[in-house]
């Protein structure tokens, strides 16, 4: 856990003192990511580096699982805390090994766990430790350059990391697999991590809790979900933007508002039976399954009124399927291409997993908009 | 870019060697050989003199100058570091053969005023790269490295040094050439050397005595900068290396 009480920060600049933290406090707990975001010069960058203290306070307190960083030894401190810049920042004289190795050795580890873990780390991140350890880093493109300085940073497997802009060097594309990768590892490792950004979808997609900071000063501390819902005032509003529900999109899967019992039938059932059971469960279509199980048509009330037969002879193709881990924006999307009310969603074996409508989209947006007054609506 | 380097400096060398054995044809064939080798005893003396001056003074100024621009690069030294590199500077523009009739008149005649001079001249290379090539390292290394928990002490032969290497052996290859070329004046101070014969030479007009001077002088400046050349391709690591 990490604790920010009171933490303050003015420079004193030949134009006059530059508060660039101002009383900040927060908490974040153990495992979790912060995300500090707001615009440049906010004090980001600043709060960050007193946590390992690149930069003293001038006065609050940090507290790293309960105890008061500032009674420490720093370098012992920074040892026990990941740290990626932007930059990246690895050793152009060192091999990539080398790299990974540097904090471990500090700290004392025997050469040969160290490289162990080297290259078990290099594997994590998809890169073949037969090829890339005896690299220099100018050897590498940038995405992996990135990877290196992430695991770099988790060599030692320090419980908390501090992370500036970290994936703020890459293009979109590499970007977005950086930090898919990054948040799976993270799933497994449980981490404390504070996390610089500027980029409010970034926040949105990596934070457990995120920090709006504006002039040093904290606007708003919440969840990515409360942020965008309930802005605490026009600036965090503003900032967040004027797509900030669809925003909300990401935030929620396919699975959290499908109906997994919605009417499914078999390619051979009988129009009889399944007319039957529409008109007992008042739905108006039935998606087609096939022997796999897997969605291939849809059937209308409408028209196996008065009809018999097979229900395959009925079926219309499905316009489109999502899987069940797809976020709202893409299953929206989906619903936008195919200009269509409804999808059927597929588990990760490609079987069906329920409907998935429009009014159950907009259901799940209004709910945390409901918050307080959530009874009354 | 690098390719182009590494070939125009092989191009050099290729064009060097050729002048160096077209010299060494003609040498031969005018029967010059004959009167430079006459002085074969001097040259071996005086050769190794000469050498020893080299190794000595170059050798002091790289110890000398390499940990003055360490310390001149540190943050604790910032405020006079501009000042003492404005010195050094000025100290170049005096032409090297009125820095050792200075000493002489301080250290008097001899190897010590010799000595003296000559590693006053290669100290500012050495001193300026280091300076320069420390302040070079990115800003964004260091910081990584302090908040990876290294020591200063660890960060300067962990990251600022090997980064800043390259520079500082381009510095120290300059002070040789410079100190390899300005070796054959330590005679006219009694400093002896391979000036000895070209200087007397001059004074005799004996073109053989004269070149049994001057070809040693050549060649060794030339071997000293391939050996430089070599090293620094050598022993400069991969990672930070531009010629490799
Ligand atoms: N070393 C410093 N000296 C003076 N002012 C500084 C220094 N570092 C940062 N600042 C100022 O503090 C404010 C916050 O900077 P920073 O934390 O880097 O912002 P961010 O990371 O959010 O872009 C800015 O106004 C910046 O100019
Ligand atoms: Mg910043």
């Amino acid at each position: 856990m990490i604790r920010l009480e009171d933490l303050t920060k003015t420079f004193a600049t030949p134009n006059g003192l530059v508060v660039a933290a101002d009383k900040v406090n927060m908490e974040v707990p153990t495992g979790e990511i912060c995300i500090l975001l707001g615009p440049s010069g906010c004090g980001k960058t600043t709060a960050l580096k007193m946590i390992n203290r690149l930069i003293a306070p001038t006065s609050g307190r940090i507290l790293i699982n309960g105890e008061d960083t500032s009674k420490l030894n720093d370098i012992e401190l920074r040892r026990n805390i990941g740290y990626v810049i932007q930059q990246i920042g690895l050793f152009p004289n060192m091999t990539i090994e080398e790299n990974i190795c540097v904090v471990p050795k500090l700290v004392g580890w025997d050469m040969k766990k160290a490289k162990s873990r080297a290259a078990e780390l290099l594997d994590l991140v998809g890169l073949d430790p037969r090829h890339f350890l005896r690299r220099y880093p100018k050897e590498l493109s940038g995405g992996q350059q990135q990877r290196v300085g992430v695991i770099r940073a988790l060599a030692a497997d320090p419980p908390v990391m501090l992370m500036d802009e970290p994936f703020g060097a890459i293009d979109p594309i590499n970007r977005e697999i950086i930090q898919d990768e990054f948040l799976k590892m993270q799933a497994a490792l449980k981490k404390t991590i504070m996390f610089v950004s500027h980029d409010i979808d970034e926040a949105v997609k990596m934070g457990d809790k995120i920090a709006i900071f504006r002039a040093g000063k904290i606007e708003q501390y919440d969840s990515p979900d409360r942020i965008l819902a309930h802005p605490a005032n026009a600036f965090v509003a503003d900032f967040v933007g004027a797509d900030r529900t669809l925003k909300r999109l990401r935030l929620v899967t396919a699975e959290e508002v499908a109906r997994a019992d919605a009417a499914s039938a078999a390619r051979s059932a009988s129009v009889a039976d399944v007319r039957q059971s529409l008109a007992s469960s008042g739905e108006r279509i039935a998606v087609v399954i096939d022997g796999d199980h897997h969605p291939v048509g849809f059937v209308t009330a409408d028209e196996l009124q008065g009809a018999s037969g097979r229900i395959g002879d009925f079926a219309h193709p499905l316009p489109a399927s999502v899987p069940v881990r797809a976020d709202l924006r893409a299953v929206v999307s989906e619903m936008f291409a195919h200009d269509t009310m409804w999808l059927a969603c597929t588990d990760d074996n490609g079987r069906y997993a329920g409907v998935v409508t429009q009014p159950a989209v907009t259901a799940a947006l209004r709910a945390t908009y409901g918050g307080a007054n959530a009874g009354a609506a | 870019m690098r390719h182009a380097i590494a070939q125009s400096i092989g191009l050099g060398r290729a064009a060097m060697l050729a002048v160096g054995l077209l010299a060494g044809l003609w040498v031969a064939n005018s029967g010059l050989l004959d009167q430079i080798m006459v002085y074969w005893d001097d040259i071996a003396f005086l050769s190794r003199q000469h050498m020893v001056l080299v190794a000595a003074s170059g050798g002091a100024a790289i110890l000398v100058g390499v940990p003055v621009g360490i310390w001149l690069s540190r943050p604790s030294a910032e405020r006079y570091a501009e000042t003492v590199m404005q010195v050094f500077n000025i100290g170049t523009t005096i032409p090297t053969l009125a820095v050792i009739a200075l000493s002489m008149t301080i250290l008097g005649i001899g190897f010590p005023p010799a000595f003296f001079g000559l590693f006053v001249a290669s100290l500012l290379p050495i001193v300026r790269n280091t300076y320069a090539g420390l302040l070079a390292v990115p800003s964004h290394l260091k910081e990584a490295a302090t908040g990876m928990g290294m020591t200063p002490i660890q960060i300067l032969w962990q990251v600022e040094l090997p980064n800043a290497l390259y520079v500082i052996f381009s510095g120290i290859r300059t002070a040789l050439a410079i100190n390899v070329g300005t070796t054959p004046l330590a005679f006219l101070i009694g400093g002896g050397g391979l000036g000895e014969l070209i200087f007397t030479g001059i004074d005799l007009m004996d073109t053989g005595m004269l070149l049994a001077g001057a070809v040693p002088t050549a060649m060794l400046a030339v071997l000293v900068d391939f050996l430089m050349g070599q090293a620094q391709l050598r022993l400069i690591p991969k990672g930070v290396n531009p010629l490799r």
